[in-house]
């Protein structure tokens, strides 16, 4: 019995995010398909089919495909999915969306956001926020899995190509459904989730405006912008930005924490960074407790200092 | 137009939850329970649209222990008309939830179901689109902007890459974001109004499903905790240690 691993792909190149639930397929020790789904996949496709353990590739094109709504994919998704036992897809906004339609239609349950793999029917998973970790087995014929990528490493491209084999799209039995338009966030950046350095506001930015210190620090680094829910409530920055348990999860080398709090609900979304950063004028924020190094102070004088003195070292 | 609002009843979110200490659960003794947050944006939306007029009748659903009637409570303080609440000792999970509401959305008709988009105890963020696959209705999921026309909706989704713009034809099934709205608060007027509005308990025999969860948890545990590290009192040192003591830099 196999597994399918549904690809998330932008049609020009594969999300990484794919890569790191590649890495946990592979703990399933069983062959590994891939399937991807779009409008025009030739590219995509090419690149999925040199990863290492990657046995095959399923091609499914359509223009009804083009921008992965889930209506559009999930029947041709059942009737592939009946031969398979393990499903597995990223749980990025994608996978969320996705994935719980298909469980429901297999009439099984989802085991979402799933950050190890102990064996075939054991895995991992945070609850409350992180708070707690529950390990959790299903009853279910197939296992219906979205993973979190920053809890696995990147797979590694090998160097023998996997054969590529087209699937007939089954036609939505959804009508009535129309994509209207996609307002994308500034791609000037690192994306969020996959740079090593992450540098994110808080309200104690006070503006959109003053945002521009974020950015100045984040550009001179090479790191992409984070923000509190605060942050992004009050319109500083565009909601994909927000870090947290209902936001996006991060876990890069280095994440600096400029004006947050460190609310519970952030902490979720990135207290596996490797090293972290916490500015703040409050000596008792919690974000202190999980920062490995803090300065208490007023961030408008400490992040233009940090910024200037960074150009200098990044000079030599 | 008739909405259909569902209800979780989860620990507050202000709360830091603690794990039993023989690992089999969290500990629920002495803390505080609320409507999940994500769920109160879901009425909210629900109250605005029969305050424009577009609907007609709200009616709230929970599934869940007894004690969820107060959440109900609660969500008829807010403005929903009616609450119907399927009692059940199970866990709810979201496949079983789903598969309720679908038999209360046979049973009530209506033309537009709101969710929030994850429940903030199991983080599961799937109910919504369960309930859409099984009724064979759309989803606009993660949703910061709705607009009900005559007979379709239009939603602005909260992704990863920025926003979309979705159209879809009614009936259709909304889970809520952050951004939807601000919820109100109850008023104490509100609250004693809401002790006459019909309430409806229901056993799940009554719907003729099967609510026994599919899902088991084996243990609960608290994760490894990260250790504080130090302040630093400048600038300069800030920089010396990311340099040459974690070496980010
Ligand atoms: C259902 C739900 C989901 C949520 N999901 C998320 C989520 O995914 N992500 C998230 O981040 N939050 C989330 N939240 C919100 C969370 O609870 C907090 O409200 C939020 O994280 C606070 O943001 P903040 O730290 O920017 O603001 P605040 O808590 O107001 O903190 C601002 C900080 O800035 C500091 N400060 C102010 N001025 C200065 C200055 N001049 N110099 C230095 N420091 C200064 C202050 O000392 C303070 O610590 C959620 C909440 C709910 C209810």
């Amino acid at each position: 019995m196999s597994l399918l691993l549904i690809a998330e792909h932008d049609h020009e190149t594969i999300a990484p995010a794919t890569f790191a639930v590649l890495t946990a397929a592979e703990k399933f020790s069983v062959p590994i398909h891939v399937i991807i789904m779009g409008s025009s996949c030739q590219k995509v496709t090419e690149e999925i089919s040199f990863y290492e353990n990657v046995e095959k590739v399923w091609i499914v094109e359509n223009q009804a495909l083009s921008h992965f709504i889930p209506e559009n994919m999930v029947n041709t998704l059942l009737e592939l999915a009946k031969g398979y036992k393990f499903i597995l897809a990223p749980s990025t906004t994608f996978g969320k969306n996705l994935l719980p339609r298909l469980a429901a239609l297999l009439d099984v349950a989802q085991i979402s956001d799933v950050i190890e793999i102990q064996d075939q029917n054991k895995f991992v998973r945070p609850i409350y926020a992180g708070n707690a970790l529950a390990t959790v087995t299903s009853e279910d014929a197939i296992k219906v899995l979205t993973v979190r990528p920053t809890a696995f490493e990147k797979a590694k491209k090998g160097s023998l190509k996997a054969p590529i084999e087209l699937y007939p799209f089954v036609p939505p039995s959804i009508r009535g459904l129309t994509f209207v338009k996609k307002e994308e966030s500034s791609a000037e950046r690192p994306e969020l989730t996959n740079a090593s350095i992450v540098v994110s506001g808080g309200r104690g930015l006070q503006s959109k405006d003053n945002f521009a210190l974020i950015e100045d620090l984040a550009d001179l680094l090479g790191a992409a912008i984070g923000a509190s829910r605060a942050a992004v409530d009050a319109g500083f920055v565009p909601n994909d930005y927000q870090v947290g348990q209902t936001g996006k999860v991060v876990a890069p080398t280095l994440y600096i924490a400029v004006g947050i709090s460190g609310a519970i609900q952030h902490l979720a979304g990135m207290k596996e960074s490797k090293v972290i950063v916490a500015i703040n004028k409050d000596p008792d924020a919690p974000i202190f407790q999980v920062a490995d190094y803090g300065i208490v102070g007023d961030l408008f004088t400490i992040l233009p200092e940090l910024t200037a003195k960074m150009k200098t070292v990044m000079k030599n | 137009m008739k909405i259909l609002v569902a209800v979780k009843r989860v620990i507050d979110y202000s709360i830091k939850v603690h794990v039993k200490s023989d690992g089999s659960g969290i500990d629920f003794s002495g803390v505080k329970m609320s409507i999940n947050p994500f769920d109160e944006i879901a009425i909210e939306e629900a109250v605005r649209l029969k305050e424009k007029g577009i609907a007609s009748e709200i009616v709230a659903v929970s599934i869940g222990e007894k004690t969820c009637q107060e959440s109900l409570r609660t969500a008829l303080a807010l403005g929903a008309d009616r609450a119907i609440h399927v009692e059940t000792s199970f866990e709810t999970q979201p496949l079983c939830v789903a598969k309720a509401l679908k038999a209360l959305v046979e049973r009530e008709n209506p033309r537009l179901v709101i969710l929030g988009k994850q429940a903030i105890d199991d983080d599961c963020n799937q109910t919504g689109q369960m309930l859409a696959a099984l009724l064979s209705w759309p989803q606009g999921t993660f949703v910061s902007r709705l607009n009900v026309k005559e007979d379709e909706i239009e939603v602005v989704r909260e992704i990863d890459g920025g926003l979309e713009t979705l159209k879809m034809s009614l009936p259709a099934v909304v889970t809520t974001d952050l951004r939807l709205n601000e919820p109100r608060y109850a008023t104490l007027p509100n609250i004693m109004k809401a002790k006459q509005k019909p309430f409806e308990i229901l056993g799940e025999d009554v719907l003729g499903i099967d609510l026994k969860p599919h899902l088991k948890t084996l243990c609960v545990a608290e994760p490894p905790k990260r250790q504080a590290g130090i302040k630093v009192t400048t600038v300069d040192e800030l920089i010396d240690k990311l340099q040459n003591e974690a070496k980010v830099i």
